[in-house]
């Protein structure tokens, strides 16, 4: 199917793309690696007037620790991440997620910053980087900010991020020595939205007791969700296995899932569990 | 509004004033003329329209042509060199790696991709570098044979090439 008209252009600045979206207002959209957006315009799920391609921006695709912070920037795809030495070293639950997000034709062109943009509850990287407590740092007319993942992902396909704003990087603080983290997804086949994923990520103090912990559930909820309960249950606590069934039998509890083609809501929810658990033993080992 | 855009396919430039919405696969099918790259859905889900584009394999279908402007694309009419079949072309041919062929522009580029980033990879690799293309007919197990074929067949070449001294005066094979 052929997309609707529309206009196209390719700013060369993040001054420049903002300055766009602020005359363009409702009938522009950014267009980064276009694996969401091309095809809900085929679709004529949207129909943007105006498309703004942030991709000749240049100096927008790096990836590096600095300043505390792992830095992505906007035009990072998905198989930069997963082919990052650095991440595979440093980030097991990035690595992880990143192995797993669609396809590697998709992977090539599809960015982190993209996917969290659409907020698709589907959307892998929305999991893992809430599990890895990242922020978003939006750029719009009166300059940058900077937004909590939770406070970033409002709703289905809802941001908070204004019309006249771009995200040009996402973060995530560099974790602490004795992090471990995980990404476990059941998907129908190769390639496909989750049916249900859960992104761990922990951190343990030198007696081996739990210091910090993220838990984002993907794909059981009209949102990513932050189980936050079973968060709370692993604070403080060795990561046994008593208390590692306990988190994930809260983070089910912390599903809202609903039923359809991929599942039921009972078999979803009680993946949840299953999920957990299997990252929380990976995460600990 | 239309668009002027050059594009290297093939080595070949090819420019043209396009409409924004003109999608990469039908740049290169119908502006281009090169149709061996094919159209297998609406969804970007089966890979039959993969090209590599500056050395990574991507679905032409889900990128707009004026994205592509300035870039270099390399397509399935690209492989046979001098009236020669690509290695993996001849592996394909040599384990059956095709039957309706509808499939085997894309898997081609995928496997070359693969190959020229990662010469000898594991079968588990293969299956990977693949895993966005699908196939109605083969069940996949001859592709990846032929894919990991292939590999061997350039590494072989590979090796002759880098082992023959250069400018010995002994006359080309
Ligand atoms: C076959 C297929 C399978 C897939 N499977 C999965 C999967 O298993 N898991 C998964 O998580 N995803 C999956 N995806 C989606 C894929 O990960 C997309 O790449 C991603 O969701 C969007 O990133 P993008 O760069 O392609 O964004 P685009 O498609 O370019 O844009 C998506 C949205 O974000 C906005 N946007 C993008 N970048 C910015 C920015 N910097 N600032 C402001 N707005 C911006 C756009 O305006 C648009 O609304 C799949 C896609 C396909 C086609
Ligand atoms: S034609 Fe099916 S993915 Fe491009
Ligand atoms: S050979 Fe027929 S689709 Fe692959």
């Amino acid at each position: 199917m052929i997309p609707a008209a529309f206009e196209y252009v390719a700013p060369r600045s993040v001054a420049e793309a903002v300055a766009l979206l602020r005359q363009h207002s409702y009938d522009a959209k950014v267009i980064a690696g276009g694996q969401s957006l091309i095809p809900m315009m085929r679709f004529r799920m949207a129909q943007p007037r105006v498309l703004v391609d942030i991709g000749r921006i240049p100096g927008l695709d790096y990836l590096r620790e600095e300043d505390g912070f792992l830095r992505i920037g906007a035009l990072v795809r998905h198989a930069t991440m997963e082919h990052s030495p650095l991440i595979q070293e440093r980030y097991p639950l990035l690595a992880a997620t990143a192995r797993v997000v669609a396809d590697p034709l998709v992977r090539n062109l599809g960015t982190v910053a993209g996917s969290l943009v659409h907020a698709d509850p589907a959307g892998d990287w929305a999991a893992a980087l809430m599990a890895a407590r990242a922020q978003v740092v939006a750029a719009g007319p009166d300059g940058e900010r900077v937004i909590g993942i939770d406070d970033f992902l409002v709703d289905t396909f809802t941001t908070a991020l204004e019309p006249d704003e771009l995200v040009v990087e996402v973060r995530v603080p560099i974790p602490g020595p004795r992090t471990g983290g995980d990404y476990q997804k059941i998907e129908r086949k190769v390639g496909d939205f989750a049916t249900a994923a859960v992104a761990v990520q922990v951190t343990l103090d030198e007696a081996g007791r739990c210091q910090q912990a993220g838990i984002g559930l993907c794909a059981v909820g009209p949102i990513t969700l932050r189980a936050t309960a079973a968060e709370e249950a692993l604070v403080g606590q060795p990561l046994d296995e008593a208390t590692i069934r306990k988190a994930a039998a809260l983070a089910a509890e912390a599903a809202q899932p609903t039923s359809d083609l991929r599942g039921s809501a009972e078999y979803k929810r009680d993946m949840v569990r299953v999920l957990t658990l299997r990252a929380l033993r990976n995460a600990a080992a | 509004m239309g668009h002027r855009i050059a594009v290297t396919i093939n080595g070949q430039r090819y420019e043209a004033e396009v409409e924004p919405r003109l999608l990469l696969v039908h740049f290169i099918r119908e502006v281009a003329g090169l149709t061996g790259t094919h159209i297998g859905c609406d969804t970007t889900s089966c890979g039959a329209c993969t090209v590599i584009l500056n050395g990574k394999p991507i679905k032409s279908c889900t990128m707009f042509a004026v994205q592509a402007d300035g870039c270099e694309i390399r397509t399935v009419e690209g492989l046979a060199q001098n009236g020669e079949l690509h290695p993996i072309q001849k592996a394909f041919w040599e384990c059956h790696g095709l039957q309706c062929g509808y499939c085997t522009p894309g898997m081609l580029m995928a496997g070359v991709a693969l190959l020229e980033r990662n010469p000898n990879p594991t079968e588990e690799e293969v299956r990977r570098a693949i895993s966005g293309n699908l196939c109605r007919c083969t069940g996949y197990q001859n592709i990846v044979k032929s894919i990991l074929r292939a590999a061997e067949m350039m590494r072989e070449g590979a090796g002759v090439a880098s082992g023959s001294p250069v400018g010995s005066g002994s006359p080309a094979q």
